[in-house]
């Protein structure tokens, strides 16, 4: 099924697509001519698959359950922000806060992501193909971030019990982020999400990182400081 | 919030265009910045015309024309809903001084022998409706949706802002320190006219040109001298620049093609250019300038 966002609203494409009726049995949807449209696909809680052909704005994919969304070209800010499940495809570039606070599920990015990639992610797994802006995965607390090329300044800063994976350089890392060993355990955990998530990578070309523990726990010895 | 869009022509094609284009941007940014609008289009630079766009204000073009007469011999005007252009051989140091001392009651926006600059308050759609901006055509312009925040929604508080010759500039931010950097470009000669922020960045920028540092090496300082949030457009007669902070909170999306450069706050300012949907879309990355 096929909606033109030149001929329909946004919001009736959206609501559409947020109430799909099961007894007609239509699980395929195609969004064409998106114009950088914010909130394309916000808030989808149903097992359906949405392709979108062209650039989206902000928002988009927001708030996801269940639903795969691919997108055929860019995304503005906050693609699958505070996405609970299902699994999101970008073909092009992420602009900045891709994957921001969510909660599960997989966004991947086959372009570059800008800054503040997984701000705040709580247990989704993002896979950028490219590289990451500054400041991503900033305060991350659970989750896995993994990135094919390099990240830019303050990777990881402020961080959680996230994971970060990175296959290319590290320009910087955050306040309390550290590089930690890649284990076999590691090892193992990043085959089998490779494997879910149908991508092709060596888990052993990764560095990992994450959290020194030292920000986020209460010392006893710093009492005197507050 | 606040939008900002600039568009760049490389090839001639598009000329005749540009105002078309221009107008569309504005339109798709009007979401960002509801309260006023603005844009500086430059066109072929005439070597011995200077333009001066001048908001009337209150002021009919007749009674501005009588006033004008007894000090200028040749005068041609042309008018864009309540600004007019005064296209006069007279230089800006003889023009800026006789404004300022006969006719008080009107604005100068910016003037040069390139830019054609225009703003005021309202919906963007209306605003680029009432100056005809489709109409217009030229080799690049910059433009400006406001959501006031730190100043009052008139005219004086529109972007672009133009502070010497041919040179405007359009800002998406906020910044922290204009109160200080005012203060001391006062000291060393700049005049300002509004209690703005980007006007502080404007007068900043005509600062350092005046100086005779470059555009690219005066918006490299700016990361250091003006605090706050920002993307920064800084059109010159030749093109314009553009700069995001180091945070980059405010963002900017960028389309080359063959045939233009646009920038934009969003990409939906950009959906209706031609060819857009195969063109190099990228993100300008923090504390970098970008020049066309």
């Amino acid at each position: 099924m096929n909606f033109d966002l030149n001929k329909k609203t946004l919001r009736e494409v959206n609501q559409y697509l947020q109430n799909i009726d099961r007894k007609k049995n239509t699980r395929k949807f195609e969004i064409l001519n998106p114009q950088g449209q914010h909130a394309i696909c916000a808030g989808l809680k149903d097992d359906i698959d949405v392709t979108i052909k062209g650039h989206t704005g902000y928002y988009c994919a927001g708030m996801n359950q269940k639903a795969n969304v691919t997108i055929h070209g860019n995304v503005g800010t906050g693609v699958a922000e505070n996405m609970m499940s299902g699994k999101i495809i970008v073909k092009g570039n992420a602009s900045q806060s891709a994957g921001a606070t969510g909660h599960g599920g997989a966004l991947i990015i086959e372009g570059d992501a800008s800054s503040r990639c997984g701000i705040s992610m709580k247990g989704i797994d993002i896979i950028v193909k490219g590289s990451v802006g500054h400041m991503s995965a900033f305060m991350a607390q659970k989750g896995n971030l993994v990135i094919m090329g390099d990240a830019d300044a303050d990777l990881g800063d402020s961080i959680y019990e996230a994971k970060i994976f990175v296959k290319g350089k590290v320009k910087s890392l955050g306040a309390d982020c550290i590089e930690k060993k890649m284990d076999k355990k590691n090892i193992d955990e990043l085959t089998k999400l490779f494997k879910k998530l149908n991508i092709s990578a060596d888990p052993k070309k990764f560095k990992r990182y994450g959290s020194s523990r030292n920000l986020y726990n209460f010392k006893i010895d710093n009492v005197g400081a507050y | 919030m606040c939008g900002i869009v600039g568009i760049y022509l490389k090839t001639k094609k598009y000329e005749k265009h540009l105002g078309k284009f221009l107008s569309g941007m504005l339109d798709g940014m009007a979401t960002r910045g509801p309260d006023s609008a603005g844009f500086a289009i430059y066109t072929k630079e005439n070597k011995n015309i200077f333009k001066y766009s001048i908001c009337l204000n209150n002021l009919k073009e007749t009674n501005f024309k009588k006033k004008l007469s007894k000090f200028i011999k040749k005068i041609k005007l042309t008018s864009y809903a309540d600004h007019v252009v005064l296209e006069t051989s007279e230089k800006p140091t003889k023009i800026i001084d006789l404004l300022k001392k006969e006719v008080p009651e009107v604005s100068l926006v910016g003037y040069g022998k390139s830019i054609n600059i225009f703003k005021q308050t309202g919906n963007p759609k209306d605003v680029v409706k009432k100056f005809k901006l489709s109409s217009f055509s030229g080799t690049h312009g910059i433009g400006h949706t406001r959501m006031a925040t730190e100043s009052a929604i008139t005219t004086q508080g529109s972007h672009p802002y133009s502070t010497s010759e041919d040179e405007c500039l359009v800002h998406n931010g906020s910044l922290s320190n204009h109160n200080n950097v005012r203060r001391s470009l006062i000291k060393d000669g700049q005049n300002f006219n509004s209690e703005n922020d980007t006007e502080v960045a404007a007068g900043y920028i005509s600062n350092q040109i005046s100086k005779g540092k470059g555009l690219e090496t005066t918006l490299k300082n700016s990361l250091k001298d003006l605090d706050g949030f920002y993307t920064f457009i800084a059109g010159t007669k030749d093109g314009f620049a553009l700069l995001r902070d180091e945070i980059a909170c405010k963002p900017a999306v960028v389309a080359e093609t063959k045939d233009y450069v646009a920038v934009a706050s969003e990409f939906q300012a950009m959906a209706h250019l031609p060819n857009v949907n195969t063109a190099k879309i990228f993100e300008p990355k923090p504390g970098v300038v970008y020049h066309w």
